[in-house]
């Protein structure tokens, strides 16, 4: 039983409360968690997350179970790599002088990126993509100066009717 | 109609069939107080001494009479007073609904006196919680707080109440409707053709019962299914008393202190239908040696138990009294007379013999002689040797007529349990064992017992030890007793009479005999005081993380 990472997703009542009870779950039973994304729903009453774990299949059993009998939450899903579309925002501050600027610039359409604040000290990019994509550019930003940077952890959808409904 | 939350809160008591509950007054719950106090018609308060013992008492009444236990207390020290005997519900799956005071809302987090977020501190240990912020949300989530502690796998449930929120007036419509609770009856008949297959293809069943054979009233369906199958049952702790001491299949507790034949049998066994259990690793020792050479057939209600501790071959998913009656209908009369020829060898090896010293007050004796009077009577116990050597000797005969600690290991849970187990027979004599230790912890519950008269038998097993730590160091620590001599100089003759009990004192067994004479013959709680050697041992017993062969006899 090797691990790996997975995704799951999960729709849960939208108020207070429930991201402690759903992070509070992953220490107490020792699960692994590389990140949690949480937004609301089409439907007000109903928020959705998605957790990015890590471990063996005893593990991923477990997380879903366990997560099934939390009261608040309403659906969980273990999502199936190949059906799904993962996204993650990723926000990098860089400080450069003028020279500098075209390259990064040119980095920045190479990788789809759009530069959402620019200042005499520090320019601001804003990319959005998978995991892979995103750790490429950070790793190819660090030949500059960075200030400080913040991701927001992937979001994931299914593709076509493959979907995560409330029933 | 227009009604003040606390009076909502008292009404959802009543329509929850909840006309016993046990509590503590203070500041954030005076206004519940009130209405409790016009309502004291439709529901009876218990007070106790301390939070505790009535959370313990809540989850003795739950566990006797299969209902949910309501619980009371305050903010703050009231609330975190709940903390222990919470947690203890919530490890042996105990229908509890616990209610607590808070600050007003405007004063939460501001570290208000007597503000504590019980909410947050248990999460972990309760099935679910609410911190009811909005009075026209109060009835509703009270009916929730039902539904969901007597739902599926039981458990406790916290609702925190500001104080506004109950002088609050909102409208309430008494006949709004109750959510049900979800059917769980519903058992996959392919789960069941399976299950019938492995049992059928096995050669050696075993059942080990749990907890959940209890919770699901399921005693009778599984003796109907240990005689269709032929196999032998081995016990779980709480699952104790779902096969009476005396029935030919009955094989006793499994695990690090188990009976031999029980352990054994499942050890030489081919297949384990596994009933309501979660294979704690007391149970289990050695998981690898435990599993190795059998398959596991796991029958629960909590998806999440299959496969967590033990891997099972498969499973059925569901209420274990529907499951079983499915199983029942779906399988052939089986025979299986060398294998129960085996278990008859085991059952009678010397291994598996209780020896009694006569000449002595031994445990053996103490329990004998409090189960030859009691007959199918409620026992309750503490936490430690005595608990142990309950469940080795004591011949119940009844399901839900045991009544301890099994999840957590609570010492102190006895008197608040055995009070709340007493009033959920309607007052009948519980006798509780418990011993030096564990007595010492919560023994003020004494003066409830007192102020209610209950016929309360209190059985101290009396070593002046720490037994079970003393015994752990005895093997495993060179004999270094670090902090389990107890110097104590208690008298507990004059300690019951303080209290307004009586008190006796056994050194011997006829004096433990007199003593019985007269604790059974009298109406309020009784202490009898039973001095036995402190290096009484618990056995067998097969150290942590061991199997079948590193089982200690003598």
């Amino acid at each position: 039983m090797g691990n790996e990472q997975f995704v799951v997703s999960l729709l849960v009542a939208n108020h207070a409360g429930v991201l402690t009870r759903v992070s509070s779950l992953f220490s107490r039973r020792a699960f692994n968690i590389d990140s949690l994304t949480v937004g609301e729903t089409e439907n007000p009453e109903l928020s959705r997350m998605t957790i990015v774990s890590w471990g063996d299949d005893y593990m991923k059993d477990q997380i879903v179970k366990q997560l099934q009998k939390l009261q608040d939450v309403k659906k969980v899903q273990l999502m199936k790599k190949e059906k799904t579309i993962l996204r993650e925002l990723l926000m990098i501050k860089i400080a450069i002088d003028k020279e500098q600027l075209p390259e990064v610039k040119e980095a920045v359409a190479t990788y789809r990126a759009s530069i959402v604040d620019l200042s005499p000290e520090a320019i601001t990019i804003e990319i959005t993509g998978e995991t892979p994509k995103l750790n490429a550019f950070v790793d190819y930003m660090r030949q500059y100066k960075i200030i400080e940077m913040t991701r927001t952890g992937p979001t994931a959808m299914g593709r076509g009717m493959y979907c995560l409904e409330n029933d | 109609m227009l009604l003040t939350g606390a009076e909502i809160v008292v009404k959802e008591l009543v329509a929850n069939g909840a006309d016993v509950v046990f509590g503590y007054p203070g500041g954030s719950v005076l206004n519940i107080y009130d209405e409790l106090y016009k309502y004291s018609d439709k529901i009876r308060h218990y007070l106790t001494c301390h939070e505790q013992g009535a959370c313990h008492a809540a989850d003795g009444y739950a566990r006797v009479t299969g209902r949910t236990g309501v619980v009371i207390a305050t903010s703050g020290p009231g609330a975190t007073n709940l903390v222990t005997g919470i947690a203890n519900a919530y490890l042996d799956s105990t229908p509890l609904v616990a209610i607590t005071g808070n600050v007003a809302t405007n004063m939460l987090g501001r570290d208000s006196f007597q503000e504590v977020d019980i909410t947050g501190i248990t999460m972990p240990i309760t099935k679910h919680n609410f911190l009811v912020k909005d009075p026209t949300k109060l009835a509703e989530t009270m009916r929730e707080a039902f539904r969901i502690a007597q739902s599926g796998r039981p458990g406790p449930v916290l609702v925190d109440i500001p104080k506004d929120v109950q002088t609050a007036r909102v409208e309430y419509d008494e006949s709004a409707p109750r959510p049900a609770c979800r059917p769980h009856d519903a058992i996959c008949p392919d789960a069941v053709r399976r299950a019938a297959e492995l049992i059928c293809a096995a050669k050696r069943p075993y059942i080990y019962c749990g907890g959940g054979v209890i919770k699901a009233d399921a005693a009778g369906e599984l003796i109907a299914f240990a005689e269709k199958i032929d196999a032998p049952v081995g016990l779980s702790i709480m699952g104790l008393t779902a096969v009476p001491y005396e029935h030919p299949r009955f094989l006793g507790m499994v695990g690090m202190h188990g009976r031999f034949a029980a352990t054994k049998a499942l050890y030489d066994s081919d297949l384990v239908v596994a009933i309501g259990v979660r294979f704690s690793d007391r149970a289990t020792g050695n998981k690898a040696e435990f599993m190795q050479g059998r398959k596991f057939l796991h029958i629960d209600i909590d998806a999440a138990e299959i496969g967590k501790n033990i891997g099972a071959t498969d499973c059925i998913l569901g209420d274990v009294k529907a499951a079983l009656k499915k199983l029942i209908e779906a399988l052939p009369t089986l025979r299986h007379p060398e294998w129960n020829a085996h278990i008859k060898s085991l059952k009678e090896h010397p291994d598996n013999s209780i020896d009694m010293d006569p000449q002595r007050l031994t445990p053996q004796s103490v329990i004998e002689g409090a189960c030859r009077r009691h007959g199918d009577g409620i026992v309750a116990t503490d936490v430690g040797q005595h608990q142990m050597w309950v469940t080795q000797y004591y011949q119940f005969k009844k399901p839900r007529t045991l009544v301890t600690s099994g999840g957590l290991g609570t010492m102190g849970f006895g008197m608040g349990a055995a009070i709340g187990s007493c009033i959920g027979t309607g007052g009948k004599r519980t006798v509780l064992f418990t011993s030096d230790g564990s007595f010492h912890m919560n023994l003020n519950e004494l003066a409830t017992a007192v102020t209610n008269n209950l016929p309360l038998v209190v059985i101290v097993l009396n070593n002046q030890v720490l037994g079970m730590v003393r015994q752990w160091q005895s093997l495993f620590f060179g004999g270094r007793y670090s902090n389990t001599t107890l110097e104590r100089k208690t008298d507990y003759v004059r300690l019951a009479e303080a209290f307004g009990a009586k008190g006796y004192r056994a050194l011997t067994n006829e004096e433990y005999e007199k003593a019985l004479d007269k604790a059974f013959s009298s109406d309020g709680p009784v202490v009898i005081d039973c001095v036995i050697d402190r290096d009484e041992r618990v056995l067998p017993m097969i150290p942590p993380g061991g199997g079948i062969g590193d089982i200690i006899l003598r």
